[in-house]
This record gives structure tokens, sequence and C-alpha cells, in this order.
């Protein structure tokens, strides 16, 4: 049962929905950024009715994303700070990596690399932001020297590229660690589940926290 | 327009080979800046034949009309009055697309076959395939492309690729009235420019010389200048122009750097679960919560 009551709420519908909006319009940036990168995704216009219709779309999807990644992020800033034990936890991920989750930290309802990634998210959405303006051509381009296009042209492409390589690897461990991604599909998980991973976490809910 | 489809050295946004089993002779306009006598002959030479109209301007006080390139205005006449080791010198260039060897408008641009450079050396914009991203005003060292705000294309000049195609000269050179616009193949031309310069120094200007900047690996479309150590007060004339080493980063090594980087992880990410397994939840935890599944 998705809903099972004596499972644990992890994400509000809320929270959910503003997730998948910021999921579904990254996605479509990527689509349609990338054929303006490399010729070898040019392809990829023709989900979009083309070339110019990309290149008129693409900057509006990244307002978007903008608007709900900036509410998300607002909304989960103080479940993101780093603490000594994310570090700690941070150590450890080679273990991980090989299954072995005998010695990880304890973590709360965001592991150290959960959190670290958010922060990472946050930057590069934030130089995304700021070079995606510049190099707007239809509205703002005109307002900035060539020299500083041509600077945001390459920091739009390089913070894209980390960030496109972020969110694969966001995906992957979704994937990797079954049932993580019920969480954010149906809201609720298995208290096994929220021992194994965050069990900081499951004893605050447990004990009547949130 | 893609007269010369079987002659194409360069395509933007393409990686593989364009037609280029002929090979044409590079041609050359040569703008003589000390013969001009800033009549905007060319000007209107050019707007006649490829049909174009500007909108009419006002008068800024000057002889400059219009004051910049436009979508438009594909070339515009800059006049400058200049203070030289020769007393007060009116320098009037005439200002346009120079048509490089190594066109940085060309290697930014994403859409395929938007701007195309011909074995002639002609680099032509394709509007048809133009999307109006404007990169390749972000990659040119010249500031040439001007992008319209009825059609969201760039425009710039062609070199009146079309009449070049058909074996005429381009429109500006047809019509100048003292041979200070003058065309044919770039080696006739540097030539002909080597001569002028010669004369030019003969008659004292000693820092006369050939502006065909090596930066862009050279231009089919250079100038005479009597100070050619001093481009600069040739109404801004860049001294050594070259593709920004912006863009060369942008649309050279970082495209298929990014893109390896990518596929890489995503391999990466495959054969990890495949060699390691998923993270399942324990034995012992789902024991000690049996009621759950």
């Amino acid at each position: 049962m998705k809903n099972d009551p004596k499972k644990l709420l992890r994400y509000t519908p809320s929270e959910r929905a503003n997730h998948w909006l910021t999921a579904i319009t990254f996605i479509l940036l990527a689509l349609t950024g990338l054929p303006l990168f490399h010729p070898f995704f040019y392809p990829l216009t023709l989900l979009f009715g083309g070339g110019i219709w990309t290149r008129i779309i693409h900057p509006f999807f990244g307002i978007l994303m903008v608007i709900s990644f900036g509410i998300m992020s607002f909304h989960f800033r103080q479940l993101n700070t780093m603490t000594p034990a994310d570090w700690q936890w941070m150590r450890h991920l080679r273990e991980l990596a090989n299954g072995d989750e005998r010695n990880m930290p304890e973590s709360g309802k965001f592991n150290g690399g959960q959190k670290l990634l958010f922060r990472l998210l946050v930057l590069f959405m934030a130089l995304l932001l700021l070079s995606g303006i510049v190099i707007w051509r239809a509205y703002f381009s005109f307002l900035f020297p060539v020299w500083v296009v041509r600077l945001s042209a390459v920091v739009h492409a390089a913070a894209a590229t980390v960030i496109i390589g972020l969110i694969m690897f966001h995906i992957y461990m979704a994937i990797w660690m079954r049932e993580s991604m019920d969480a954010m599909l149906y809201g609720r998980v298995r208290r096994a589940w929220a021992k194994q991973h965050h069990s900081a976490w499951f004893r605050q809910v447990i004990s009547g926290g949130k | 327009m893609a007269l010369q489809s079987l002659d194409i050295t360069r395509r933007s946004g393409t990686t593989t080979p364009s037609p280029a089993q002929r090979k044409t002779m590079e041609v050359a306009k040569l703008i003589d800046v000390s013969k001009c006598i800033g009549c905007k002959a060319c000007q209107a030479a050019c707007m006649e034949w490829n049909d174009t109209r500007d909108k009419i301007g006002t008068n800024h006080g000057v002889l400059d009309n219009p004051m910049d390139l436009t979508e438009n205005s594909w070339t515009v006449m800059r006049y400058s009055e200049v203070e030289t080791s020769r007393g007060l010198e009116w320098l009037i260039r005439k200002d346009g697309c120079m048509h490089c060897a190594k066109p940085g408008c060309l290697k930014a641009c994403p859409a395929p076959g938007a701007i195309v450079q011909y074995s002639n050396g002609i680099v032509d914009f394709q509007e048809e395939n133009c999307i109006g991203c404007g990169y390749c005003i972000t990659g040119c060292p010249f500031n040439i492309p001007r992008l319209s705000k009825k059609d969201s294309k760039v425009y710039k000049c062609t070199l009146c690729s079309d009449r070049v195609a058909v074996g005429l000269e381009p429109a500006c050179a047809k019509t100048c009235p003292t041979g200070a616009i003058v065309f044919g193949t770039k080696e006739d031309m540097m030539h002909h420019a080597q001569g002028r310069v010669a004369d030019l120094k003969s008659r004292g200007f000693t820092s006369a010389g050939i502006y065909d900047p090596k930066g862009v690996d050279g231009t089919h479309v250079f100038y005479v200048l009597q100070h050619a150590d001093t481009p600069g007060i040739y109404s801004g004339l860049p001294k050594a122009p070259s593709i920004s080493g912006m863009v060369s980063i942008w649309k050279g090594v970082f495209k298929p750097v990014a893109s390896f980087a990518l596929a890489l992880g995503a391999f990466g990410a495959f054969f990890h679960y495949v060699i390691k397994g998923p993270n399942e939840v324990s034995k012992e935890n789902e024991k000690e919560f049996e009621d759950e599944k």
C-alpha cells in the first residue's frame, strides 16, 4: 500500500509538487539547452518545434525553474546546513559506494551528501541565472559589453555541464538506493527504510517530532 | 544564398566535413582608405543591390549616417578627425564584415548551416537556418552582425556572394568612383595593396601598411591604411583582432570534453549498479518491521 499510515511521511504533497515542477523544468532546460551547446544534440530541437522555438522557449523554462527551485531551496534551507557529523559522513562515501553501510554515521532527514548536493545546486543555479540573463539576446544582451556576454556564455555552459552531472548523480542515487524514490513519488517511506538510511530522523519521527 | 553549395569550407553547427570537392580561388575586397572620399556611394549601392532600406534617422551633427551598422545597413562610412604627425587628418573607413579566414561568428553559431564559409573565403549568413540566438554577435571580433527586430535573424555584408558566384564584383566595388574599393583574387589584391603602400610611403606616409590581421588568419576584406601602426584611429579598428579566448573555450575544447564527461558519468552510474548492486534495506531492519510488507 503506497499510503499505508504505518509508513512515515517524508515529503508533503506540496513539497512533492514543488520538487517535480523543478525536475520537469530542469529536464526541459537540459533538452533545450544542450542543442545550443553542441551540434551533436541539435536533433533535440525537433522535440520543441525546431531550433527557433528551442531558442525562444529555453530562457522561459529557466525562469520557471528558478522560481520553483527558489521556493524549494528556501523551504528546505534549514534542513541543509552542514554539521561536523555530515562531514564525518562524507568521509565514509567510499564504503557506502561499495555497499557497506555498517560504519556510516547517523544522518538526519538529509545526509551529508544530500546537503552538499543541495548547496552545490543552489550555487550553480545562481550562476546559471545570472549568466543566462546576460546571454538572453532578445531582451538583455545589448545591456552588457561584449566581454561580459562572452564570459557569461562560458560560465553558462560550464555551470550547466556541472549541474547536469549533479542531477544525473541525484537521479542515480534515487534509483540505486531502493525505495528512496517512493518518498518523492508518494510521500511516505517504510520504517525499515527510514531506520536504515536516516536513523536520526527515524527516531525523531517515531518519538513524535517532525 | 547558397549558390555555391559545392564550395563550402566551413559550416556552423556541423562536426563533419561539408561539400568541399571543388576548390575555388580565394577572393578579397581591398579598401584603400587613402583613396576614399567618403561619398557613401558604396552604402547606397549596397542597399540598392541587396534591396534593404534603413529607416530615415536623425542628424547627429556628423557625416556618419546611419551612425552604426544595422540589419539594413550592412556597410557604413565611419568618419574621424585625427591629429597625426602630418597635422589634422580626416580618416574615412568603410566598415562592414571583414570575412575572416577564421570567423568567430561561425565558430559561435549553434545552428547547422546558418553560417557558411565558401572556399573563396566569403563568410555568408543563411538566414533560413538562423535561430536568432545572437551567438555570432558574441563571437565576432569586429562587432558586425546585427539582429533584426522584425524577424529575429542576423544580417551582415554578404560580400555580394550572389554577384561573386556569377563572376561579378560586389556592388560597393562596382560603384566606387575613386577606385578605393577594388575586388579580385586575394593574391592580386595583396599585390595591388603592396603597390599602394609603396606609393604612400614615397609620399611621406612612413607608417602606411596593409591591415590583414593575422589573429583571424587574415581577412577577405582588408585595408590599406595611411597609419597602419595605429589602426585604432580609424574609428576603433582593433589592433590585433582574434577570436576571444572565452569563445574559443566555449565553442572549442569545452564542447566535446563536457559531452564526453557527462556520457562517462552515465556509463559510470550504470556499471556501478550492475557491479555493486542496488542498496537495499538490510535483513535485520526488515525483520524488525515485518508488519510493513
